[in-house]
């Protein structure tokens, strides 16, 4: 038994983000007690800066695709630029998370539990293995737990925690009895290996494989919130700190959605006709689930996370296509997402912290014209979220389009058309609330005092704004850069 | 090849929007700078005119990269066609903009800033030469409208905007999956370039986009509620400037790059417009307030002018063009006179109105010459759209001739009501003495409205023989 290499570097963006969380709990004991929420907001900041930097780095070290470590993670663009957005999506959850009121003695924990699940995501989209896939799911998903639940008194913190963890922790036991259906029938942990294992011992319609292939698929949509295996996602979304939700909305979902094509593009590729299929129906219940229960939410929370159900639902599309647009796709497709996502979330703790209570479309009214940036801010990523023009949520809607069709399956293209003509409804019910209604015509109380000030909330709003936007713009440097990434997985 | 007027003249009113919107105008500063721009818009477009080749080819036009990858670019340019199109509609948008700042809107900076970024929307929908990014400006015209309708319209908005809105993108999104499917089976967007297409599926989708917008029997269920409930500038545009950008899209890109299928499918939408040219001018004669005339009259007019178009003959086409710059310049000229209207009276039903024109010369003038040409009066610019368009159906059909010469008869029908109803008659329970006559600012931006007609009245030929098919 040999000691295997290890490829430090490209272990780099986990490594920063685990040094950072280290360094926020040193922190939180030596630091001055005053100066904790800044120094550990400073170090997680700069971890997952750090990581964004690392995964810069590696993409374009990387021209091609290596096994690192025993072959336990892959080296490559696909994952490096998945990596990317987690850690921008981390930076600005730090940004957003800044002036969250928390219990003093949290404060250093908050900020080292989120850079460490920013760890586990950046490891886990590298995982090129089924131990390495457990081992970052786990990792990144105790921590969310922790942070789901970290206003203990709160009760709907506490409950969102525990269904997380309930529901998640079921989730990965199914993932993991996949892993060891297919291991198993094949006696390969690497995926490569069992896409060859399985073409070379026939085992194309073994019972075993496709039990396994079947709790995987599962045991991701769970992690992905793609229905109907999303029950958790409203719960947990409203429950959590929205800094929290902000977060997972954004870096959860790239994580699943990309894990997963990775392990089904590489794996099970002789399994493509009913993986695909299968894939294209969680996307259809995904797109109909998620649009049809948004329509009746009044909690702005509760109605982004139907939301995020069906903009699985989208990305499932690009899976589904099994095709390099598709993986184009779905790079392009998280980027904007995940910053209207952000965004959208980082001005609901905003008008959080300004009422004091939860936020629903009837107590947003007017905020439009009294706080004008988020307001203009919310409305662009409410446009992004329908797909409309000058955002890049309409581009990524087109590619996504263009790739099932590209598959030939026009009926996803109409499927697709379909919830988006339906999810406007509620997404311009929020621009109607914000501008369309005075505070007087609801007879709201008056706050009383000017809305706390948050430079930092403001800045990392506007910018999800301007990548939300100028990804409509630039798109062809995006996708030159997602296009080099999809080379890497092989179609 | 590489000219920047056309892109000018899409950046110009979009970028003095965002000034308009983004720096600290006090109210009177804000209108007089978005007025401005949009003048200085006008000037741009006749700097076009004059420059312009109407030798048949695509002039003004530049061309950028926009993903490559599958074939999507910036390409913009003008035809003798949409010229005339951009020219009738930064009229009207400045037109509009003019009776909102003499109005004076609440929110003038954002209010301003939005119809700015519409006026450079319009002219983006008619100068596109690529599918996606067509669509990229038709979509981008619902967005300020939304607003526009949504937060300075009347009591009824919240219905009107939701209706309008779900209408139009439901449409739109049939149209941007006809869109993937053309470009990716063309292996290119660009509208130049793509050949021509058999697939009636995604005929249909545009078909069906164009028809919500224009709007077409039986896919006018918004239009109602959204003409009354606008602010009457703002039902100005949208009978006037927006729903051309329907017209336009039948003729440059459902008829242009689906030959057989607009062929196939022909009967199917004359029979719609036929259809809708009846009905809505039956419901324009029956309609109990000036606005619901004019939105009906709208719907039947968009319809005639579908006739035209789906003649597929050269005369149609050249009615069709003709009678959208006509309708587009009427029906504008109308909805601001019927705000002014209703400014005096507070009211839009014609039974409280009536006898108007006693000690009002100016309104009585202006509204009986826009009316006048609306009903296609013999010499009217109205009558040589539409004596091309019916001539141009004639060829396909004498009995959808017969019907379109019948809406003619309509139209004087509901017309005449709609003048005498207001001028004429005894003075109405909602007309106070003191009511006064159109002020001279508002004659200042309605008259040149009726002089352009007057102007294509004398020249039709100004416009039908410079269109450069």
């Amino acid at each position: 038994m040999t000691k295997p290499t290890v490829d430090w570097f490209a272990l780099s963006p986990a490594l920063a983000l685990l040094a950072a969380a280290g360094v926020a709990l040193l922190g939180a004991v030596l630091v001055p007690r005053r100066a904790v929420n800044v120094v550990s907001a400073a170090v997680c900041a700069l971890g997952f800066l750090g990581a964004g930097v690392a995964a810069g780095l590696l993409y374009w070290k990387s021209p091609e695709a290596t096994y690192e470590v025993a072959d336990a993670i892959r080296r490559d663009r696909f994952g490096t630029l998945a990596q990317m957005v987690i850690a921008g999506a981390g930076f600005l959850a730090v940004g957003i998370s800044y002036a969250h009121r928390l219990r003093r003695e949290h404060v250093g924990e908050y900020y080292a539990l989120l850079a460490a699940a920013g760890g586990g995501m950046v490891f886990l989209v590298q995982a090129s293995n089924l131990m390495t896939l457990f081992l970052g799911l786990e990792w990144f998903s105790i921590c969310l737990y922790i942070l789901c639940a970290i206003e203990i008194d709160r009760v709907g913190s506490l409950e969102a925690g525990l269904k997380y963890l309930i529901v998640g922790s079921f989730g990965s036991a199914i993932l993991l009895f996949g892993s060891a259906l297919v291991y198993g029938a094949t006696g390969e942990l690497e995926f490569g290996a069992i896409a060859t294992a399985i073409d070379q011992q026939g085992l194309r319609n073994d019972g075993l494989v496709l039990a396994g292939l079947a709790l995987l698929i599962a045991g991701l949509g769970f992690k992905a919130s793609a229905a109907p295996f999303h029950m958790w996602t409203p719960d947990v979304y409203e429950g959590a700190p929205t800094p929290v939700t902000a977060f997972m909305s954004a870096a959860t979902k790239t994580v699943a959605l990309v894990l997963a094509m990775r392990v089904l593009v590489t794996a099970f590729p002789a399994e493509e006709d009913l993986w695909t299929i299968a894939v294209a129906v969680l996307a259809c219940i995904s797109l109909a689930w998620g649009n049809i229960a948004a329509l009746v939410q009044r909690n702005l929370k509760r109605m982004l996370a139907y939301s995020s159900v069906s903009h699985a639902g989208f990305m499932l599309i690009a899976i589904a296509a099994n095709n390099e647009l598709g993986a184009k796709a779905l790079l392009y497709y998280l980027i904007p997402y995940s910053a209207a996502s952000l965004g959208a979330f980082a001005v609901i703790a905003a008008r959080e912290r300004e009422l004091g209570e939860r936020v629903t479309l009837d107590n947003v009214g007017g905020m439009g014209w009294e706080r004008p940036v988020l307001g203009v801010a919310m409305w662009i990523f409410m446009l992004a979220f329908a797909g409309l023009p000058l955002t890049g949520g309409f581009v990524g809607k087109f590619y996504v389009f263009a790739a099932a069709y590209d598959r030939g399956w026009w009926w996803l293209v109409i499927a697709g058309v379909i919830a988006t003509a339906i999810s406007l409804y509620y997404y311009l019910a929020v621009v109607r609330a914000l501008y369309m209604r005075m505070p007087a015509e609801l007879q709201l109380a008056p706050a009383g005092g000017s809305p706390p000030r948050e430079a930092l909330l403001q800045a990392s709003v506007v910018a999800c704004m301007a990548v939300t936007v100028v990804s409509f713009f630039a798109v062809e440097p995006m996708i030159d850069v997602a296009e080099k990434a999809a080379a890497h997985l092989p179609f | 090849m590489n000219d920047w007027l056309t892109t000018i003249l899409i950046l110009l009113p979009i970028g003095a929007g965002l000034a308009v919107w983004l720096l600290p105008w006090s109210n009177q500063a804000a209108g007089s700078f978005a007025l401005l721009a949009s003048l200085v818009e006008v000037g741009v477009w006749i700097n076009a005119v004059v420059r312009f080749d109407f030798d048949g080819s695509l002039q003004l036009d530049q061309q950028h990269s926009w993903f490559g990858d599958l074939g999507v670019s910036y390409h913009v340019g003008l035809y003798g066609y949409s010229l005339w199109l951009v020219g009738m509609s930064v009229v009207v948008m400045t037109a509009a903009i003019a009776y909102a700042f003499w109005v004076g809107r609440e929110r003038p900076r954002a209010y301003f800033g939005l119809m700015l970024f519409l006026t450079g929307a319009v002219v983006g929908v008619f100068a596109a030469q690529d599918l996606l990014l067509f669509y990229v400006f038709f979509e981008a015209m619902l967005i300020p409208l939304y607003v526009l309708i949504g937060v300075w319209g009347g009591a009824g908005r919240m219905g009107a905007t939701i209706k309008f809105v779900i209408y139009t993108m439901a449409g739109s999104l049939l149209m941007l999956a006809a869109i993937v499917v053309y470009g990716l089976s063309e292996g290119t967007f660009d509208m130049v370039e793509g050949g021509p297409s058999t697939n009636e599926w995604a005929f249909l989708g545009f078909a069906v986009a164009f028809a919500v917008k224009a709007p077409l029997f039986p896919l006018h269920g918004w239009l109602p509620d959204a003409y009354r409930e606008s602010s009457a500038e703002v039902s100005a545009v949208l009978s006037g400037v927006v729903s051309k950008a329907a017209g336009y899209g039948f003729f440059a890109i459902a008829i242009a790059k689906f030959p057989e299928p607009a062929q196939d499918l022909q009967p199917l939408l004359l029979g719609l417009a036929t259809a809708g040219l009846v009905y809505g001018s039956f419901l324009a004669f029956r309609a109990p307030d000036i606005r619901g005339v004019i939105a009906y009259s709208s719907l039947a007019q968009m319809s005639l002018i579908t006739i035209g178009l789906f003649a597929l003959n050269d005369l149609g086409f050249t009615g069709g063009v003709l009678h959208m710059v006509n309708h587009g310049l009427v029906s504008a000229a109308l909805f601001l006179i019927a705000g002014a209207v209703e400014r005096r009276t507070s009211t839009g039903e014609l039974a409280r109105l009536g006898g108007m024109a006693r000690g009002r010369p100016i309104l009585a003038t202006v509204l009986m010459a826009t009316g006048v040409i609306a009903l296609a009066v013999p010499g009217s610019s109205a009558f040589a759209g539409e004596f091309l368009i019916l001539s141009g159906i004639f060829g396909e059909g004498w009995m959808w001739a017969a019907v379109g010469a019948l809406a003619i008869v309509l139209a004087a029908m509901y017309m005449i009501r709609l003048i005498s109803g207001v001028l004429h008659q005894d003075v109405g329970a909602a007309v106070p003495d003191e009511a006064l006559d159109l002020r001279p600012a508002e004659l200042a931006v309605i008259a040149p409205l009726v002089a352009c007609l007057l102007a294509l009245s004398v020249w039709p030929a100004g416009i039908t023989e410079h269109l450069s098919f």
